[in-house]
């Protein structure tokens, strides 16, 4: 199978977050906020890279948007071309990896960064149709692909 | 302001539910999810509980249950590609007969007035159209192909043979028997995004849908030869969208039911918000005003699949929800 972008630029990791004495304490209520989501996302694999969302620049923190307070959640990915066929897919993932992660009052919006692929509205729109995702899901061999996009890589660390 | 005042939670299912459904006598509820069971609930005393699930029917999720109008019958749609007819014989349920024929997910599952006609719709775009023979057979008598996109729900006019189907491409349409074969003789466009619900008023010259645009949208029909002067093609009546309610949602809405007892309105979405519509008295037939009467934030925890009026106790209505609960409400009116 031919790749869709053979040569993909590569961008530098965000470094680990530091720790404040407040993260250790368990009386100080924790929101959660755009650097937590982001890091929940920025190791998803690409589905034909050995690289991840984040070295591909798909996701970058300023992307996140998270309003703990409203329960919602939107997420902007970027794809690496504007005719990314995997594109459905690696939103399907960021989907899929915050609905796991994240407790269940959180609204997720997972949505193509406007004016970045060719067919924007129409994988937003499946992306935002819970009834095809929950179908989608209950395919075994989708599920696979998902999943190993969700598996975390050992060099990834 | 009305108000709406939870009655009950019925709990059971072990992830989100997707349906719920009342027989025709109002005594029964089924509901069903993505556990793969439909659960009956009843009345016992004060309370309301669980009186059979029904398993062993479908491999996957269970999207939607219909009763027949004779309340004899349950039919269940799944993601499986299959519909289930369940018999109920002395309390208890048995699967009698599988519909086989769709290419994917079944979305909904709908029984015509007279019980003779059952409609199915699939994610693989078409509306099929099955008559139930004497001896509980079920044969297809139609295939319909009109929508371009995965079809989310169907259902029966009150008291004609007219079907009508709601879309990811944005349309509901109508559909009835001409000469030998089941047509699409009319496209109501105006939503902008996938029309999740379609429902028929008592009298069935309304129709109410809702959709991922976040609107309620009501049409009238208008008969040949109308005063208003609408124009018409053929025998066909022509349904125009007289009113959108805009504004009160939030997010997506996925259900919508029309009262037949009380005329009233209930919508419930992805905002987690259950409200109840009434029309304003004495408003324009052609330019109709609906206020909205009362509303329950977080009626459940996360988003609400489907609502539905109780057919023989007014102000009675049930609710479904991703949060793997179903729950009772009754709505309060007070006078405006």
């Amino acid at each position: 199978m031919s790749l869709d972008n053979a040569n993909p630029i590569l961008y530098e990791r965000t470094k680990e977050r530091d720790l404040r004495p407040e993260d250790e304490d368990d009386d100080v209520e924790d929101e959660f906020d755009d650097r937590e989501v982001f890091d929940l996302i920025r190791c998803i694999n690409d589905p034909e890279h050995p690289l991840s969302l984040e070295e591909l620049n798909v996701v970058d923190c300023d992307n996140v948007h998270v309003d703990d307070a409203g329960n919602r959640v939107e997420i902007l990915f970027t794809p690496t071309i504007p005719h990314c066929s995997m594109a459905t897919l690696i939103g399907l993932s960021i989907r899929v990896k915050l609905l796991r992660a994240l407790p269940p009052r959180f609204k997720v919006d997972v949505k193509i960064s406007p004016g970045t692929h060719a067919s924007e509205d129409a994988v937003n729109k499946q992306l935002a149709d819970k009834e095809r995702v929950a179908a989608a899901l209950e395919n075994s061999h989708l599920l696979d692909v998902v999943n190993q996009c969700l598996a975390a890589r050992p060099s990834a660390g | 302001m009305g108000s709406l005042t939870k009655v009950c939670t019925l709990e059971g299912h072990e992830d989100q539910v997707w349906c719920v459904a009342w027989n025709p006598a109002g005594s029964l509820l089924a509901s069903c999810g993505t556990d793969k069971t439909i659960r009956i609930w009843g009345r016992e005393g004060d309370n309301w509980v669980c009186k059979s699930v029904l398993t062993d029917g479908h491999q996957r999720t269970i999207r939607n249950v219909a009763w027949s109008p004779c309340g004899n019958y349950l039919a269940s749609a799944s993601f499986d590609a299959t519909v289930c007819i369940w018999s109920r014989k002395e309390g208890e349920f048995e699967c009698i007969a599988t519909l086989e024929g769709h290419e994917n997910e079944v979305k909904a599952v709908s029984w015509a007035t007279s019980g003779s006609l059952l409609a199915t719709c699939s994610r693989d775009k078409s509306v099929w159209i099955w008559e139930v023979t004497e001896d509980e057979d079920f044969e297809c008598a139609s295939v319909m192909s009109a929508h371009s996109q995965d079809v989310k729900y169907c259902t029966w006019h009150p008291s004609r043979e007219i079907l009508a189907s709601c879309s990811y491409d944005n349309t509901v349409k109508l559909f009835k028997e001409e000469i030998d074969d089941w047509t699409c003789f009319a496209t109501l466009e105006s939503h902008e995004s996938t029309v999740w619900k379609v429902c028929f008023d008592a009298e069935g010259h309304r129709l109410a849908s809702v959709s991922d645009d976040k609107t309620v949208k009501i049409w009238q029909e208008y008969m040949p030869g109308n005063q208003e002067g609408v124009p018409t093609v053929g025998k066909d009546g022509t349904w125009k969208c007289v009113c959108t309610l805009s504004g009160y949602h939030d997010r997506t809405i996925f259900d919508v039911d029309w009262s037949h007892l009380t005329g009233r309105l209930v919508t419930g979405g992805g905002d987690d918000c259950i409200r109840v519509f009434r029309e304003e008295e004495g408003s324009d037939k052609n330019q109709p005003s609906y206020n909205l009467s009362a509303s329950v934030r977080k009626a459940h925890s996360q988003d609400i699949n489907c609502v539905a009026w109780n057919p023989k106790v007014e102000n009675f209505l049930a609710s479904c929800s991703d949060d793997g609960t179903v729950k009772l409400w009754n709505y309060n009116e007070q006078d405006i």
